[in-house]
């Protein structure tokens, strides 16, 4: 099922997908978006190359196996989840740094930041693995 | 805070350990050895110090809610046996590096052993009875995985679960006991708790919470009837087996016991079911080493023998019994220990243990040969080894018993003479007569494997010639720690012609004689054998297949493997339930204003329940998938038109995937068909419509409850104060509630897991893989 209409459209909506998806997760803190949702359209983009040009191209473009994203994210969450307990309070609880850029202002990073990138890789990690695991089988067949 | 870290460190070096079996290689168990020295060396400064009853502590909150703290204690009892852990343990490391050198998982054999060690630690050191039972679990966990090191073999595997069942099992009675325990007393401080002796001794949860706390004991110490694991559990590696089932992890039970008989000893529960169950153990333990052929086997029964022996004597309570357990306790380390790294030493170079096999070794194993006889000497009680001493304290401390005392004295005699003849079969059996074929090809094994023996049994001759300059400083504190009061004690070989000096000697005659015949006197001994039939053993596998059983049943009548079964389930007792509430409760909805419905709310409801009717009766799958996306999306619409953005942003994108997910699926799925017949139709249609009305009722009910001020406003309040962020929604997912989050993605990935799992690695129909 290859189509010039989807792989033309594909080339163009998939970086811009990326994109989108990235810009949600950056300001979903403020914003509406967030890792859950941005995982979710990075995943549909994705798709939407397998769609296009088959799952192996799709697999080309992300440059790690989807299996490992799911562990990476995890480990992101929980580490952003284990700094409060180190510093003595409760797991999970948030941390929060201000720094001063020169030219640019000033920048709060909190580590409920990397437990969202946690939740992205996750989800991008959870959606793609599962739908290209199908997928492939399909092709194979 | 020295003690903690002296007990966490071999934990920390533990995952290091296959790192340094390739930097070290052949000297990898030498290195490993220098853990448990270091923590042997620094101890031994503690010896001398502590004789009065002096202790040093260490005490850090873990989990107060629960009076869980991380509390250490290090008394005389505990430096005997955080010596013997550590002393053992450095010995049994560099033995083992020799035993097991070539074997590829070297590396995390070393890092179990030293978790091991890590877990013996804590319990002896521990003084909240909550940290023991933690780290009581933890010797459970990581003697599993030593027991099934070699776990290609069937029998390796068996021997762990069963070794892991039963602890463990025991070990759910003893949590069970501390709790009621710490629910008695107040406290799950042990001190605190002896402090209260009297009042838990006379409150009326008292004998739960003593029969619970047995049970652990007398599992983790093989007593009868829960002995049959530890000869099992010899399919671990020797070192294993000298170190785990003979030193240390079956005495934690017997520690466990001297430890709490300040609190919980002295009544008659505690008395008669203690000295009872160990005098049973201790004759049980003699006569099944005479059905074994194996020299491990015949080692493991004799230890059964040994741990009944101690936990009699603890039952007993006297001053006279603690000191007879405690000398006992050293002497057998020393000696039981050589004897199992002298039977690992001939099956390394005889490739047997088997007693019909070997004989005459001492020609090729003189060395060998020699350490076994030292060692067996101890365990005989031949004078003047220290194993002469400490079956002649235990003779007297049941000779003096309260009560019961022609009785015990009669078991004791008996148990003794076994134990004599059983040193024989060790010992003498495989070293000694004409040169048998397998025996024939051994040769001296290495340097490490007579070295390590050696020292031990060497111990056990130097203890016993020079008893009060080096085994009182190690054994009196201990006593003093039973006893609660400082106990002067002289250690010497000759007391005079006493009675036990006389049932020793008796005991000794007796079963060198009986070893002399032992070939005949087997067949009766064999006799026992069939009794096994009907033995705790067959119980076990008993009680192991019911619960396969059940558990088979169970899952087949639970989990039919029909995901519409399931639906249909779920969706009923939702109904049902939430059904049964509305009713109980009474439809009363609170007047509100209402804004009345705009037109294009209307039109998104309209076509969430045309597109929903369309998806039911469709005859085309991909129309009904299509159909139910839009029942998606029109959801989502509805999100909009209430300010949902977040949700409404998630939905769109989920819907997309999901019909995505269907698109793919559609490959693996028969022609479309409809098989169910009208009945069944109704049926589902009433399920649903019925599930859409409770919910709507819920919601409708819901929403007129305003007794409490909504959980949003708080969230409202402190989103940008306490999270710095404006997107409510994002900021309860990532930090107010970020651990209902983690618990999703986790549960997530399990999923992602299982497709690829299902999908992959299942061989299709047919037998294609």
């Amino acid at each position: 099922m290859k189509s010039l209409i989807l792989q033309t459209a594909a080339r163009y909506l998939l970086p811009l997908l990326a994109l989108y998806s990235v810009l949600l997760f950056l300001q979903g803190h403020h914003d509406p978006g967030g890792g859950f949702v941005g995982g979710l359209i990075a995943a549909a983009s994705l798709m939407l190359c397998a769609l296009a040009y088959g799952v192996p191209v799709a697999r080309d473009v992300l440059p790690i196996q989807p299996r490992n994203l799911i562990g990476i994210g995890l480990l992101s969450a929980a580490a952003a989840g284990s700094v409060g307990t180190l510093q003595g309070k409760p797991f999970l609880t948030s941390a929060w740094v201000k720094l001063q850029l020169p030219g640019f202002g000033e920048l709060e990073l909190g580590t409920p930041l990397l437990f969202d990138a946690g939740v992205f890789l996750a989800v991008l990690g959870v959606t793609v693995s599962i739908l290209m695991t199908l997928a492939e089988e399909e092709e194979e067949e | 805070m020295d003690l903690l870290v002296a007990v966490l460190a071999p934990l920390a070096v533990a995952p290091l350990m296959p790192l340094v079996r390739r930097f070290a290689g052949r000297h990898v168990g030498d290195v490993a050895a220098a853990i448990p020295l270091a923590i042997a060396v620094y101890f031994a400064r503690y010896v001398g110090t502590l004789g009065d009853g002096q202790s040093v502590a260490f005490r850090r909150a873990w989990v107060p809610e629960i009076g869980l703290s991380l509390s250490l204690r290090l008394d005389g009892l505990s430096l005997l046996f955080v010596l013997l852990i550590s002393g053992i343990g450095a010995l049994v490391c560099v033995y083992a590096g020799g035993y097991l050198a070539g074997n590829r998982r070297l590396g995390s054999f070393f890092g179990s052993l030293l978790a091991f060690m890590t877990a013996m630690l804590g319990i002896v050191l521990a003084e909240n009875l909550l940290t023991l039972y933690v780290f009581w679990e933890f010797t459970t966990l990581t003697s599993f995985l030593l027991i099934s090191f070699e776990h290609e073999r069937q029998a390796a595997r068996a021997a762990a679960m069963q070794a892991l069942l039963t602890t463990a099992a025991g070990g759910l009675c003893l949590l069970a006991g501390v709790i009621l325990l710490g629910l008695i007393g107040g406290s799950f401080e042990i001190t605190e708790l002896i402090e209260r002796g009297d009042a838990v001794r006379a409150h009326r949860l008292y004998p739960a919470a003593v029969i619970l706390i047995l049970l652990g004991a007398f599992t983790k110490s093989a007593q009868f009837p829960f002995h049959y694991w530890l000869p099992n559990a010899m399919a671990a590696p020797t070192p294993v087996s000298a170190y785990l089932h003979s030193a240390t992890m079956v005495k934690a039970g017997v520690y466990l016991l001297a430890r709490l008989s300040p609190l919980l000893g002295g009544t008659d529960l505690w008395t008669v079911t203690v000295t009872g169950v160990g005098a049973v153990t201790m004759v049980v333990g003699t006569v099944l080493a005479f059905t074994s052929y194996d020299m491990k086997g015949i080692l493991a029964y004799l230890t059964i023998n040994v741990l009944g022996t101690l936990t009699m004597l603890i039952g007993l309570g006297t001053e006279l019994a603690a000191e007879a357990a405690m000398i006992y306790l050293l002497a057998h380390a020393l000696y039981k220990g050589a004897l199992f790294l002298v039977t690992g030493a001939v099956d390394h170079a005889a490739h047997s243990r088997d007693l019909r096999e070997l004989s005459g070794l001492r020609h090729r194993m003189p060395l060998t040969a020699l350490i076994a006889a030292l060692a067996a000497l101890s365990m005989a009680g031949v004078v003047p080894f220290f194993g002469f001493l400490a079956k002649e304290s235990y003779l007297h401390a049941v000779v003096e018993a309260p009560r019961m005392w022609p009785l015990l004295t009669f078991a004791a005699v008996v148990a003794s003479v076994l134990v004599v003849a059983g040193a024989g079969l060790v010992a003498v059996a495989p070293f000694f007569g004409t040169l048998s074929e397998k025996a024939d090809r051994a040769h001296e094994a290495g340097f490490r494997l007579w070295f390590v023996p050696a020292l031990l049994a060497v111990a056990g001759l130097a203890a016993g010639l020079l008893p009060q300059t080096l085994a009182a400083p190690l054994v009196e504190p201990a006593v003093a720690a039973i006893v609660g009061e400082p106990v002067p004690l002289e250690l010497k070989l000759w007391h005079g012609v006493t009675l036990p000096l006389v049932l020793s000697v008796i005991a000794l005659a007796a079963g060198v004689a009986l070893y002399v015949s032992h070939e005949r006197v087997r067949s009766v001994f064999d006799g026992t054998r069939v009794l096994g039939g009907w033995g705790p053993a067959a119980w076990y596998d008993k009680g192991v297949t019911l619960l396969d059983v059940v558990a088979h049943w169970q899952t087949g009548f639970l989990q039919s493997g029909f995901l519409r079964t399931y639906v249909t389930v779920i969706l009923a007792m939702t109904a049902g339930l939430a059904g049964l509430m509305i009713t109980h409760f009474g439809l009363t909805f609170v007047e509100r204003e209402t804004i009345g419905v705009r037109w294009h709310e209307g039109i998104a409801a309209g076509l969430i329940v045309a597109a929903a009717f369309v998806a039911v009766r469709s005859t085309s799958r991909m129309r009904a998938v299509v159909a139910l996306t839009i029942v998606g999306f029109g959801v989502s619409w509805i999100f909009v038109l209430f300010g949902g953005p977040d949700l409404a942003m998630t939905q769109i994108v989920v819907e997309t995937l999901t019909t995505l997910l269907f698109v793919f699926a559609f490959y693996r799925l028969p022609k479309f068909s409809i098989l169910s017949d009208r009945a069944t139709r109704f049926r589902d249609a009433v399920l649903a419509s019925s599930v859409g009305i409770v919910m709507t009722l819920l919601i409708l009910l819901a929403t007129g409850v305003d007794q409490y001020e909504p959980t949003s406003e708080y969230y409202v309040r402190s989103s940008v104060t306490e999270a710095h962020g404006r997107n409510i929604v994002n900021v309860i997912l990532v930090d107010f509630r970020a651990l209902d989050t983690l618990g999703e993605i986790t549960v997530l990935s399990a999923a992602a897991v299982g497709v690829f799992v299902m999908v992959r690695l299942v061989a299709p129909k047919g037998g294609r893989s």
